[in-house]
Parts: C-alpha cells; structure tokens; sequence
C-alpha cells in the first residue's frame, strides 16, 4: 500500500492543480458532475417533499414502495441508453413487458399445469416460466433488430409497428381476460415483506460492497502507476472510498428501517412460538428483490457499456457511424444486438410487473415507452447519439419516479403528476443543451 | 514553354522484375447510371508514394474507397503481393494491412485518442474486458513518434485540433503497421506548420518501405512527395507518370484536359496560363 500512496506523483498537463474550487474538485475526484448533479436534484426533490408533507414522506416504507416501483421502468432504461446512444429508439418496450407478462401469467395458471405437465409443486417453475419469458424477449428483439439494423428500415417506424400489433397480442393471448395466480415463488420476484432478502442479508451485502469499492480504486490506481499515467491525489481516492462505502452502509442500514407489516409479523411470531415484545415483533424487510434485480442488471450493463467491446461499438457507432463502419466493425451486427439487449431487459420489468400484480391484465406496460424514454433523456442521453451513462438513466428513472410518488403523497392526481413530468422533461434537457451550448 | 518532345507515359513499372505491392486490374464502378470509375488499373510498389490526382467527381477518392473496402468494385482484381484478394468490408482491407486515412470521416468524436486508434481492434484482457490502461500505453507510445507534444490521451478527440485529430488517424495507421496506406487529401483541414508535419511524416514512412496512395487536389504536394503521378479524367485513367520525366505543367494538362502529355499541342499549353 505505501508504495502506491506514497510514490511520486507523475507530473502532467492537463493535471488540474486547483484543488479549493468545486470544479477542481470534481477534477480531481473525477467525479462525473453530471452524474453527482442528478443526485444533488434527486436529494432536492425528496427534501421538498418531505418538507410539505411534514415529514412522513422520507420514511423507510415510501422509500422502500417508490424504488420497487421505480425499478422495472430503471431496468429497461438501462438499456434505452444503448439504443438511443446508438441513434435508434424503441417504442416497443410497453407492448413488449405487456405481452411477456401475459406470457408468465398464462404459463403459470394454464400452459405449466395444463399442458407441460408441470403442476404447482414441480422444481423451479419459477426459473423456467422466467427462462422462457427472456427468450421470448430476446426473440422479440432480434426480429425487431433485425428489420432495423439489417433491411433497414427506421427504428422509429419498426418500434412503432411493434408498439400497435405487440399490444394487439396480448389480447389475442388472453381473449381480452385478466389473467391472475402466479407461482408462489414468481410472485416474490415483485417485492413485499416476503419477497425480500431480510435484514441479515442486507448488512452483509452493504458492508461486503465496500470491499470491490476499495479494490477498483486501488487496482484502477496501481494500473495507472505501472504506465507511469497521472494517478489521482490520495486525499481524492480516499474521500471516494469514504464515500462510497457509506452510501452502500448507509442505504443498507435505510432499507433494514423498513419493518415487515404488523399483522404479518404478529403471525410469523405465532407459526414459530416467537413471545412478540411490546409494540409487536420488528422484523427488518431489507433489500427487495426488485432492487436486488435492479442492481444486478445496472452493474451489468454498465460493465457491458464500459468494458466490453460492444459498449465500446455501441458508443463509436453514436458518435459517427461512418467512422465505426470504416473501423471494420461490424455494425448491424451491433445495432441487431442492442435490441435484444432490450427484449431480455423487458422479460426482467415484466416479470416485477406480473409478480406484483399476481398475474397479467391487458394494459401491463402502457406508456412504459415514455418513462423508460424519459429517464434515459433525463438521466443525460443524448438524441444526437454518442453520449449517456446507464447509472444517469437509472437515476434519471428515479428522479421521475420520486416526483410521481411525491405528488401522489401530497394528493395530486395523475393527470398532474402528467403535467409535472412533461415540463420536467423539457427543463432537464433544455438545461443540459443549454450547458453544452457554452461547453463547445 | 516547351512540350516534352517524346510522350513521358510509364508502360512499364520502374523496377520491372519487382512484384507490385498492389495492382488495381480493370476496376470499375457505377452508382446508378454514373460510370465513376471506368476500367482502370494502376499499381503501387513498396517503398513508393504514388499520387493520385483528378478534378472534381475523376473517380480518384471512389477508386480507393474500392481498395479500403469501403465501396466493393462491380468488376475488376486487386492483386496484393502478386496474389489476387478479394476486399468485400474494411475488415477485409486491414487483415492485408491496407489502412486508410480519410480526409472527414475517419474519427468518432465522442471517444478518446486511444479509444479511436484501436476502433475495431481493441485490446483485451484475458478476461475479454477492454485494456483501457494497455491501449493508452501503446497510444502514447506512437503519439510520441508522430506528435511528441499531444497530451489529450483522456479527452474525447472533439476537444482536439485538426492537426491532432489527423495525426490519431496516422497513429491509427502506423501502429498496425499498415504496409499500404491511402492518403485522401490528408493535408486539406490543416494549417502550414501541421501540413509540413504531415508530409515529413509521409516521407519518414515512405523511407520505411510502405506503399502509400495519396489522393490530392494539391498538385504541388503531390508533385513534392510521389515518385509517380496517375492522373483522373471522368473516371477514366489518363496516364500514370513517372515525376522525374514530366513538369508539374504537363500534369495540370493531363488533369485538365484528360490527355497524354504526347498529345497536348503547345497552344493548348499555353491556354493552362491565362
């Protein structure tokens, strides 16, 4: 460690030396100032709100309810970055969780039992109602990519067709019924008191994420030694590590605030001769799956934007196509990609979807194309292709979502929240074309 | 104004028992109904700068976007090292070490220097994740041959000067030690001290053994750094010259005129000059 710390900086150019200034700070962090402002807003609107309702919104139970809610629209938004960066758009995606949330809800009550043979107490139908629900989504996506990337027609026009006849099928699939009566273990992919890890769990995955927190610093900081690059002051990489891993404790330690409901609790105590304390047994809910889905898939995808090749593809393509086709990439190939990547993200927010609802109506996913569209914009992709990140679309997601949620808590009805959402949309970007105009 | 008194045109290439490095045999290409490239062959030799000049629509940028693999021929050969290839994508161009360096379209804006340089062709760890670190290296070691000043290696290249922008098209070329390399007006977004930079470096390759095309509309560029000129007329080859047995005059002629110097009158000469 002391030969890291203590080695001899590298001297540099473009080495910023300011340190007293907030820019010289994001600087020498390298602390992406779009990304920490989205925080910064998002802080803001949960303050004010918690302000005007007096204190009941920042609670751990609202916070818990609006990142459930939040995250099947965050996880297909993840992957809206890649296609909107790659200048296509997908109009599909609320046609496309609607129709594999029907597919789920019709496996689990008729087609599993009916027809596969595979009764309520088969092994792991959860897996495989899941299985296939991704490889209908992947199935999707490739067709859809393929018209796109390989006949070539627009995006705009093949995402719309698939938008109108997807929502069509649906109701084919059912004859316009809701269907209800999921596999006990599907339905714990929705959240809930029981659809949790519990607390033990969550402190253990809050602590146990310091530990790649601190290796990526170190292991990013040796890398650039061994090349003699400029490495960042120490006081920086430390304020990051200190950062870093108390928000991971920290939020931890906010989702184990969040308690399982009283009456449940009261009979969990009686199932296993628990004498419950004055108040009522206090059960910690921590991370629910959704979230835990949630993380996953945002690692994922920034992994596979950053450090893969086609993350790197995906990007060069967005920035100038010409140039990534004369590079001898292959660039159908990639866009074609791209739109599986979608279906199978679609298939996750599907099933969060079917699970929380135990089952599948007819509007499962409409106007999901907006949201998911709006938090990737929101979250600072850019139409002009070639710029965004997956975490901003995640938090462009909740950004959007905690505005819904907190106008509702203040009695605001939809068409309000609608009201809300559209303006917002339009300041955000406005005031990001505004900030690039002076940038360049 | 005398006229060369016997026609300079090359039938044969100069070192006749050499193999080319490239020979284009009959290439021909239509967009629609316009015959931008009219049956034409020309060779490039290892070691050699060979000018490729024309007005406006010649065919010349056409004619080596055939070569890149950017626009297949209708019909034709290319011959490399005396063995007949087929060129269908870029990829197929670079695997043969032909590498291209274009006068707009060469770079993505929104990545790095080193991001750019290995387009297509990135370095990985064994884990098959990008080797950001390795690739950087390997950038600022060749950056440092071409441009020892640059240090925007983190910048998107957006950030960077035309000059900076064209030596990362270069540095593309040179890392993967292109044997041949076309040059489409490499000099024309380019100030005078970057543009001298950049035709050192052409002399610094050529001395190196690489074949190099460069299209020009800068006939004293070409004129200062070929060894041979083949001049563009409407898709058509006119002539390929050798420098030493023609005056830039006669080029301008072929250019022109779309003829032979042999067959130029000394009143149509004269007409270039008023």
């Amino acid at each position: 460690m002391t030969n890291v710390a203590e080695a001899a900086p590298v001297p540099s150019q473009n080495q910023p030396r300011a340190r007293t200034s907030l820019r010289g700070l994001f600087a020498q962090t390298e602390i992406d100032y779009r990304l920490f402002g989205m925080l910064v807003a998002l802080a803001v609107i949960l303050l004010t709100f918690n302000i005007l309702s007096g204190g009941k919104f920042f609670q751990p139970t609202n916070m818990v309810t609006l990142a459930v809610q939040a995250s099947g629209v965050a996880i297909i938004a993840t992957g809206m970055v890649l296609v909107i960066v790659s200048r296509n758009i997908d109009l599909s995606v609320g046609s496309v969780v609607g129709v594999i949330a029907m597919t789920y809800a019709l496996l689990m009550t008729d087609l599993m039992p009916n027809v596969l043979g595979m009764g309520p107490d088969f092994p792991f139908r959860w897996v495989i109602a899941l299985a296939m629900g991704v490889g209908l989504g992947a199935a999707i996506g490739a067709l859809q990519g393929f018209i796109i990337a390989y006949v070539g027609v627009p995006a705009f026009i093949v995402t719309l067709g698939g938008l109108l006849s997807i929502r069509g099928v649906v109701w084919y699939l059912s004859s316009g019924a809701a269907v209800s009566g999921l596999d006990k273990n599907f339905q714990l992919i929705g959240g809930g008191a029981l659809g949790s890890i519990g607390g033990t769990l969550t402190w253990i995955l809050g602590v146990l994420a310091c530990f790649p927190i601190i290796a990526l610093l170190i292991q990013g900081r040796r890398r650039r030694r061994r090349y003699g690059f400029p490495v960042r002051p120490v006081w920086a990489e430390t304020l990051l590590g200190i950062v870093g891993c108390a928000a991971a404790i920290g939020v931890a330690a906010f989702a184990n605030a969040n308690f399982w409901p009283k009456g449940l609790a009261a009979k969990y105590a009686a199932e296993h001769g628990i004498t419950a304390p004055a108040g009522g047994l206090q059960i910690s809910t921590g991370f629910p799956y959704p979230i835990m889905l949630l993380i996953g898939v945002t690692l994922i995808m920034t992994w596979m934007a950053t450090r893969r090749r086609f993350g790197r593809y995906v990007f060069a393509y967005g920035g100038n196509p010409d140039a990534a086709e004369l590079g001898g990439i292959n660039t159908r190939w990639t866009i074609l990609k791209t739109y599986v990547l979608m279906g199978v993200l679609c298939a996750i927010a599907a099933a969060i979807s079917a699970a929380r609802l135990n089952g599948a109506t007819l509007d499962v996913g409409t106007g999901y194309e907006l949201y998911v569209i709006t938090a990737a914009v929101v979250g600072g992709t850019s139409f002009a292709g070639g710029i965004g990140t997956i975490p901003g679309a995640v938090l462009g997601a909740f950004v959007m979502q905690s505005l819904a949620y907190g106008l509702s808590f203040m009695g605001v009805n939809s068409p309000g929240q609608n009201v809300v959402a559209g303006i917002v949309l339009i300041v955000a970007v406005g005031l990001d074309t505004l900030n690039r105009r002076r940038g360049s | 104004m005398s006229v060369q008194p016997t026609p300079a045109m090359t039938e044969h290439p100069p070192v006749a028992s050499r193999t080319p490095l490239v020979e284009m045999r009959n290439i021909n290409v239509a967009f629609g109904g316009v015959h931008a490239v009219r049956d034409v062959t020309i060779d490039l030799y290892a070691g050699e700068v060979v000018g490729l000049v024309g007005g406006n629509g010649a065919g010349k940028s056409t004619l080596m976007r055939v070569l890149s693999g950017a626009r297949p021929a209708d019909s034709g050969e290319i011959w490399v090292d005396g063995t007949k290839v087929t060129i269908a994508n870029p990829r197929d161009a670079k695997a043969i070490k032909i590498e291209t360096i274009y006068q707009t379209l060469a770079l993505a804006d929104n990545i790095d220097a080193p991001a750019n340089l290995f387009l297509g062709r990135e370095l990985v760890t064994t884990l098959g994740t990008l080797d950001d670190s390795a690739m950087e290296d390997a950038t600022r070691k060749v950056m440092g041959r071409l441009n020892p000043n640059f240090s925007r290696f983190k910048q998107p290249v957006r950030s960077l000067s035309g000059g900076q922008r064209q030596a990362v098209a270069i540095a593309r070329a040179v890392h993967f030690n292109a044997r041949i390399l076309i040059m489409d007006e490499p000099t024309a977004a380019l100030g005078p001290a970057e543009t001298e930079q950049v035709r050192e470096l052409i002399r610094q390759l050529k001395r190196e053994g690489i074949g190099i095309f460069l299209i020009s509309h800068d006939i004293h560029d070409v004129y200062d750094l070929s060894e041979r000129i083949s001049v563009m007329y409407h898709g058509q080859l006119v002539g390929t010259v050798n420098k030493s047995e023609v005056t830039s005059d006669d080029v301008l002629a072929m250019i022109i005129m779309g003829k032979a110097p042999g067959e130029v009158t000394e009143r149509e000469m004269a007409t270039l000059h008023q």
